[in-house]
């Protein structure tokens, strides 16, 4: 204890113990050798696929949100076709399909995906850790007024609350309602507000 | 089974449990809900994932439950919704 003069209880272990690593933690980097020792992709190319997830953050779908915001018809495009305008972003959707999904006075929408993790990964970067849990998975679409509640927002009885769960090919991203008093706010200004669990629909913007 | 189905129409999800990978939530089956809209034609998941070609593709659909209809106790708002994307041979017309 203390031997070389500081302790160290008080954080979580800098690296995880490669004794812990799964079965599909070995396995992945197994087939990865193989298919780089096959010559089938490079050490190079993978590299720069994970810098390329890296690049994609939440900052993303709220440049997407603030310009709805801003532009009407790009809006309605979004809400159209919601792969095909973030081409406007330079962006793609790989394999999966883009759904925007618009809040309304009406509406309230929020996204899981119970069976496993889907999520607008093209748009938003890597999940939180808390939307790939059980808990969320299931109780989204059980309870889902009283995890809003538990994220601090509470939808007023008389809106819809509606849930959608990524089954198949689509990605949900939510469309928030620009709030009150952002109207001298310009795009850049406004994607500031525009958090990732407002995307997701656990939460809504506020005006700064 | 698998007809085509257009926006508004009253379907409900096959009551059943095969083995395999289904992208079918066992919560909705046996539920009744509505067409919202038609999402297109896109390979099987259920064959794809035992190394198969998907085909012949699929019509997937987006079919509105009420929350009251997915769970009798439901204690949230009488309008609340879930939305899900359900393969057409998951879908019976009532």
């Amino acid at each position: 204890m203390l031997a070389h003069g500081h302790d160290h209880d008080d954080h979580a272990p800098v690296e995880e113990d490669a004794k812990v690593h799964s079965y599909y933690w070995l396995l992945g980097i197994a087939v990865k050798e193989l298919l780089i020792e096959k010559g089938i992709v490079t050490p190079d190319e993978i590299r720069r696929a994970i810098e390329f997830r890296d690049s994609i953050t939440p900052a993303t779908g709220a440049a997407i949100v603030a310009r709805a915001w801003t532009d009407s018809a790009f809006k309605q495009r979004l809400l159209t076709d919601g792969s095909e305008a973030i081409g406007e972003f330079g962006l793609n959707m790989g394999g999966t399909h883009l759904v925007v999904v618009e809040n309304t006075p009406d509406v309230h929408n929020m996204i899981v995906c119970t069976l496993c993790s889907c999520y607008p990964r093209n748009v938003l970067g890597l999940p939180p850790a808390w939307y790939k849990n059980r808990e969320y998975r299931a109780r989204a679409v059980r309870e889902p007024r009283r995890v809003l509640a538990e994220f601090g927002l509470e939808v007023p009885e008389e809106v819809e609350v509606r849930v959608h769960d990524s089954t198949a090919d689509m990605r949900y991203l939510v469309l928030p309602m620009r709030p009150a008093g952002t109207e001298k706010l310009d795009a850049s200004e406004l994607a500031e507000i525009v958090t990732r669990d407002c995307m997701i629909g656990v939460a809504v913007p506020k005006a700064p | 089974m698998g007809g085509d189905f257009s926006p508004g129409t009253r379907v409900r999800v096959r009551e059943d449990f095969p083995l395999g990978h289904i992208r079918t939530p066992v919560y909705m089956r046996g539920k009744e809900g509505v067409v919202t809209r038609r999402l297109g034609r896109f390979p099987n998941p259920e064959t794809l994932a035992i190394g198969r070609d998907g085909l012949p593709r699929k019509v997937l659909y987006e079919v509105r439950f009420r929350q009251a209809d997915l769970w009798p106790d439901y204690a949230g708002g009488p309008a609340d919704t879930v939305d899900a994307d359900i393969y057409e041979h998951w879908l019976e017309q009532i």
